[in-house]
């Protein structure tokens, strides 16, 4: 207990969420003062506008010790967010406190105060004065740092002109040289290419081996597993496991189960018009029968059920569904990949969405279907099914990924040639699983 | 390493404290502002000495030529107006540019963390380098006229400070106002509309009555224009004493209190703005 450089006890944080009847955002004075005029006036039997208190995080406990990589997982909206900008000092606890021994850099946001007219030289001073470097230790890194980005021809250009990708990178940059004690960073790799990605993990690795402390949050669940050993899951706010990673991101892909595979028809956590709603999914094979399980290069029938809230037929439709695993999505299937004109639906059925050769290895999956009418979203779920998929046969030689793959990747059929040799091939009824 | 103990309602001396360690922020933030005010404008920092000698010209025009308000002493009108002119811009657009300057930078409030009274400070600081561009027009008026400063220029500094201090006071106020109330963006202008006739911009304010002088002197702008117009003008203008004392106890008050309520309100931006 002593080695602690964070110590969180029992933290809460609570806002307001203000209900009126025109749902104004911003409060206006004026408001403020007709309001108060009126109570004067009158006494209303229930005041007009309900104030509901949410509670974003509650009764959050855990101690981080120097030199630890955390990670911090959960679903959309469980407080992951809430919890960075408290640490950060962002915004204030409404319960409980934190106990920090240690300078704290917070990632939320790639290339925060940067601004267009400034000149990528400018922009590195900026952002590093923001994040709380002095001036002298900016000069000290400042080739380091525009090393590191790659955008030393731009340095001195307009940052207008820069393109995404660059100006990631020189918000990074930037971002990796800080030297704090405790760097927190919020998903902020979800930017920038594969290849970006991977040299910021790497840096952050850095990070962690000189000793400092890192506090990451991601959806990434790879990325997770890969540089943090400890994970803390929160959920609906609170701290639903604090544990080894493995364990934690078991436990997590247990919870997006479960939330799967509750009736499609009444969950509440969709997003979209709602004109149009799925109510149920089924997963088939070949025979249309329902197995459970499937097996990589099995065909697999996806049938979205669907109902409409009235009877007209739905014009001009989208419908897709996204196959995701370990915090990514593996592939989307549309069927604006394949209908040449627009496609019209009758209000209530179904459509199948059929997948010949199951590209997927031995793992859990959880699939989100969305639907759209006219250019308006009408539902759009995550994890509205889970689909088990086990050892196959999608490469013919009885193996469907290198050990330790399992799961973690699209199969795609490929073959290898070396000059002047005949092509690699294995003879068909070849058994390489025991390899 | 010392402890830092981050909890409900506790944050008061870890603040003073950070301002001092953010203290680069200031500078920084400023010359952001600087750099893109001017960057791709023609004239770039030209402005800064443009805007000062247009609005003198057309107060000149208006008030002497046509109104024939009349001037103080020896003292030609437009240095007079010019010596009136000068704080009363540092102030009406530091107040505009302070009042707006945490919305403006909202995605700074809400993703990073530093004493959020650096943020209108720095936009006070911007206008105080226009401020110092703009005093070097008056130096050159000055001595165009041959109407060349005395001893009491000395008191000069006193009466900046005393500016600065209105400035900061009152932008400190509306900048917190505004982040809860998102009217006073039209509340500020005008304010800074209506001030520019109260406050003895264009004309001198021994045009108001002996009776009425003390009451008029609770702007505290009336102060801070008179000192200037006293210590620039070669005391022409006399100084109203009491005016005057007037002045610094109104305008330590409001710099208090608007510090206090900043801080009141600081612990709710990032989760309003």
């Amino acid at each position: 207990m002593a080695g602690f450089v964070i110590k969180v006890e029992d933290l809460g944080k609570r806002y307001k969420l203000q209900r009126t009847q025109s749902a104004r955002q911003y409060v206006a004075l004026r408001d403020v003062i007709v309001e108060q005029a009126k109570r004067l006036i009158s006494r209303p039997a229930q005041s007009p506008s309900k104030i509901e208190l949410f509670w974003a995080i509650q009764h959050i406990s855990f101690s981080i010790e120097q030199g630890e990589s955390v990670a911090i997982i959960g679903r959309n909206g469980a407080g992951k967010s809430t919890l960075l900008k408290l640490l950060s000092r962002i915004t204030e606890p409404t319960a409980g406190r934190i106990r920090l021994k240690g300078r704290v850099a917070s990632l939320l946001e790639v290339g925060t105060g940067f601004h267009a007219e400034l000149t990528g030289r400018e922009n590195i001073y900026l952002n590093g004065a923001i994040l709380g470097m002095t001036k002298a230790e900016i000069n000290r890194k400042f080739d380091a740092i525009v090393d590191f980005s790659g955008v030393q021809k731009f340095v001195d250009t307009p940052m207008k002109h820069f393109s995404t990708g660059m100006q990631v990178r020189l918000a990074f940059a930037v971002a990796a040289h800080l030297e704090p004690d405790i760097l927190v960073v919020d998903e902020v790799l979800a930017v920038g290419d594969a290849a970006f990605q991977k040299k910021c993990l790497g840096k952050m690795q850095d990070i962690a081996t000189q000793g400092r402390t890192v506090i990451f949050v991601s959806h990434d669940l790879a990325a997770v597993e890969k540089l943090c050993r400890r994970a803390i899951l929160i959920e609906s706010g609170q701290c639903k496991m604090d544990g080894p990673t493995s364990a934690a991101i078991k436990e997590y892909q247990q919870s997006v189960v479960e939330t799967a595979s509750l009736d499609l028809a009444t969950r509440g956590d969709r997003r979209g018009d709602g004109h149009v709603r799925f109510v149920r999914i089924q997963l088939l094979d070949e025979n249309e029968n329902e197995p459970g399980v499937f097996l990589s290069g099995q065909q697999l029938r996806m049938r979205l059920h669907y109902k409409s809230t009235d009877s007209r037929p739905l014009v001009n439709c989208r419908v897709s569904i996204s196959i995701n695993g370990w915090g990514k999505t593996y592939f989307l299937a549309s069927t604006e990949l394949h209908m040449e004109n627009s496609l019209t639906l009758p209000s209530e059925g179904f459509i199948d969405c059929v997948v010949d050769e199951l590209p997927l290895s031995l793992g859990i999956y959880y699939l989100s279907p969305y639907i759209e009418v006219n250019g308006i979203t009408q539902d759009w779920l995550e994890s509205a099914s889970t689909l088990r998929v086990e050892d196959g046969n999608f490469y013919g030689t009885g193996k469907d990924y290198p050990k330790g793959w399992e799961g973690k990747t699209v199969l795609v059929k490929h073959r290898w040639e070396q000059a002047g040799k005949p092509q690699l091939l294995v003879p068909n009824g070849a058994d390489l699983s025991r390899q | 390493m010392d402890e830092l103990v981050i909890e409900a309602g506790r944050t008061e001396q870890q603040y003073w404290k950070d301002l001092w360690v953010f203290r680069e922020l200031f500078y920084f933030l400023a010359w952001r502002d600087l750099l893109v005010r001017y960057k791709q404008t023609v004239i770039g920092i030209a402005w800064a000495l443009v805007r000062p000698l247009l609005t003198m010209a057309v107060f000149t025009i208006v008030f002497s030529r046509i109104a024939k308000l009349p001037t103080i002493g020896t003292a030609p009108y437009c240095l007079l107006v010019f010596a009136g002119l000068l704080p009363w811009q540092f102030f009406s657009t530091s107040l505009a540019e302070a009042s707006n300057s945490l919305i403006s930078n909202s995605n700074l409030v809400s993703k990073v963390y530093f004493p959020r009274m650096i943020v209108p400070a720095a936009s006070i600081i911007t206008n105080f380098v226009d401020f110092v561009i703009s005093f070097s027009i008056l130096v050159v008026l000055a001595a165009w006229f041959r109407f060349l400063p005395d001893w009491r220029i000395v008191f000069l500094p006193f009466f900046v400070l005393l500016s600065l201090g209105t400035a900061v006071g009152i932008s400190l106020w509306l900048c917190a106002l505004n982040v809860e109330y998102r009217d006073f963006r039209y509340i500020v202008p005008f304010i800074v509309q209506f001030g520019m006739y109260v406050s003895p911009v264009g004309f001198s304010s021994s045009v108001v009555p002996e009776k009425w002088r003390l009451l008029y002197a609770m702007n505290p702008l009336v102060g801070v224009i008179d000192g200037f117009r006293w210590a620039l003008l070669r005391g022409q203008a006399g100084l109203y004493v009491p005016g005057l004392i007037a002045s610094i106890v109104i305008t330590t008050f409001i710099c208090l209190s608007g510090a206090w309520y900043f801080r009141k309100m600081e612990r709710t931006f990032a989760d309003v703005i």
